[in-house]
């Protein structure tokens, strides 16, 4: 940053410009949230040999609009002898992390908000203040079940958190980089050069620990119907709930693009350096190879959860901590040997 | 030996992609839904729906106040009056049928020597105020006029096996 003094103008029109990036995304993503509910009663439904909402507009088109005008209208009940300061303030503290982190995710070699270098950490951060939200939800509701819930899905989240980080470790090494751009640029060279081969269990490992960070199935045992009811958020109703539900799918949102920049290239094309295609505008990297690669990556979620039986507790905490951790710190040292011996080439 | 085996085949997760790979094949195949109102599935002429009164075709009605249809109901859903009509035949002044009664078994039907009271193919109706779900005469035979030509049809096609 220069260190000119700034005049009045230039600032208003720093804040201006920096409001407009910020509106350039979350009211997207707002909107790919709407549409994430949608796809994923569509998709699990067509699993499941069912038609999915086809009431609502053409194709049901307008059923996340009716969705959230109904959540909206709802009556917010607060619970008798609930802690209302943190009851009204635990959602927004679920929120704000999810949205906060998409600053620092490059859509493509300019389209970021903030390019700084310790992007990684601070996406490793903001996913981190997740629970916090979580635990004072659970907290405050003044319920034993919402409690129970908190409790679950609070040490799910940090012992998943671990295998996350050490996965992301391995990134690192071969990046050299925390800036999530450069470490997209790093994997340069078509698909072979992407992180995900050199980083196979790695890549499993982050995907799965991202289903479970984000408490979805089949790792949801936050809301095991039959004995907690919902979990953390049992006694949201209306607005509240909305932005809980809100929250869980930019977080869904940001896991899939998080794994599309550090295991399958961001905006870089599939088909670069390929003789023939790749020299078509179908080898340059864009937005919409990054946004494709995310859109594959949601569409996992919704896959497993209409797939897979829901884990038991202790079977959560075993492949954690037991089989996830252990293989990451293995193929962190494999990562160090393959980046000290130079066995991939790094892009640019 | 076998123990390590089953780890690593579990460390590949074959069993789980085997299992994607089935919701994966449902997600490409025909869905079963029907879209209700607009699609309808095919019923049966057989179909025991909501009652009718039938008539000749000279617009006579044809119920001839035999009661056999109530005396037959199980449910005891079938009221019926009768009284000698100025022509000398014998006619119902009232005939009621509780809906809510009915266990549409199709005793009636079966029991009717002149193929009066019928059971259409119709279930979708419904009640919107008290009362409604007793089925007058009048009610009965409107229903019938209405649809005459259907239970006429449903009845050809199945009169080979009654």
């Amino acid at each position: 940053m220069e260190t000119m003094p700034m005049t009045f103008m230039d600032q208003l029109l720093y804040m201006v410009i920096l409001l407009a990036k910020i509106l350039l995304i979350v009211v997207p993503l707002i909107l790919a949230v709407a549409y994430y509910t949608y796809m994923e009663r569509k998709v699990i439904g067509y699993m499941q040999i069912r038609r999915g909402p086809n009431r609502i507009g053409p194709l049901g088109l307008f059923q996340p609009f009716a969705d959230v005008f109904k959540l909206l209208l709802k009556e917010i009940v607060i619970p008798e002898n609930a802690n209302k300061f943190l009851f009204l303030l635990a959602p927004v503290l679920s929120l704000a992390p999810a949205f906060a982190a998409w600053a620092v995710v490059p859509f493509d070699d300019w389209a970021v908000v903030a390019d700084i270098d310790a992007g990684l950490l601070y996406i490793l951060a903001m996913s981190s203040l997740g629970v916090y939200g979580l635990i004072i939800a659970g907290w405050a509701s003044n319920s034993k079940y919402a409690f129970l819930g908190a409790l679950r899905s609070s040490a799910q989240m940090v012992s998943y958190e671990v295998a996350m980080g050490f996965a992301l470790v391995g990134v690192l090494i071969l990046a050299g980089s925390l800036n999530l751009r450069e470490i997209v640029l790093a994997q340069q060279g078509g698909v072979l050069d992407w992180f995900w081969l050199p980083l196979l269990p790695l890549f499993g490992i982050y995907v799965i620990s991202g289903v479970a960070e984000t408490n979805r199935a089949p790792f949801d045992v936050a809301e095991g119907e039959s004995e907690i009811v919902a979990g953390f958020h049992v006694e949201y109703a209306g607005a509240g709930f909305a932005i809980f539900f809100l929250a869980e799918y930019a977080n869904m949102i940001l896991i899939s693009a998080l794994t599309s920049i550090f295991f399958a290239g961001g905006w870089l094309s599939p088909f670069e350096g390929l003789p023939l295609i790749g020299d078509t505008f179908l080898g340059e990297g864009s937005m919409v190879w990054f946004f494709a690669k995310t859109v594959f990556f949601m569409y996992l979620f919704l896959w497993w959860r209409a797939t897979f039986p829901r884990y038991r507790y202790d079977q959560i905490m075993r492949l954690g901590w037991k089989v996830f951790v252990p293989i990451t710190i293995v193929w962190v040292l494999v990562a160090a040997v393959i980046s000290v011996f130079g066995l991939i080439t790094r892009g640019s | 030996m076998d123990a390590i085996i089953r780890y690593l085949k579990s460390l590949m997760l074959l069993e789980l992609a085997q299992g994607a790979g089935v919701t994966l094949k449902y997600f490409f195949s025909p869905k079963f839904t029907i879209n209700y109102p607009e699609e309808k599935t095919p019923k049966s002429p057989r179909f025991r729906g909501l009652h009718a009164l039938r008539r000749y075709p000279n617009g006579e009605e044809r119920c001839i106040a035999c009661k056999l249809c109530e005396a037959v109901c199980p449910a005891l859903a079938i009221t019926i009056d009768s009284t000698l009509r100025e022509d000398g035949t014998r006619r119902t002044t009232r005939y009621e049928i509780d809906l809510f009664k009915c266990i549409y078994c199709g005793f009636c039907e079966e029991s009717c020597p002149v193929d009066s009271i019928v059971e259409t193919d119709i279930h979708e109706f419904h009640f919107e105020y008290r009362g409604e779900h007793i089925m007058t005469k009048e009610k009965l035979l409107a229903v019938g006029d209405r649809f005459e030509e259907s239970i006429a049809a449903n009845r050809r096609q199945d009169a080979a096996y009654r």
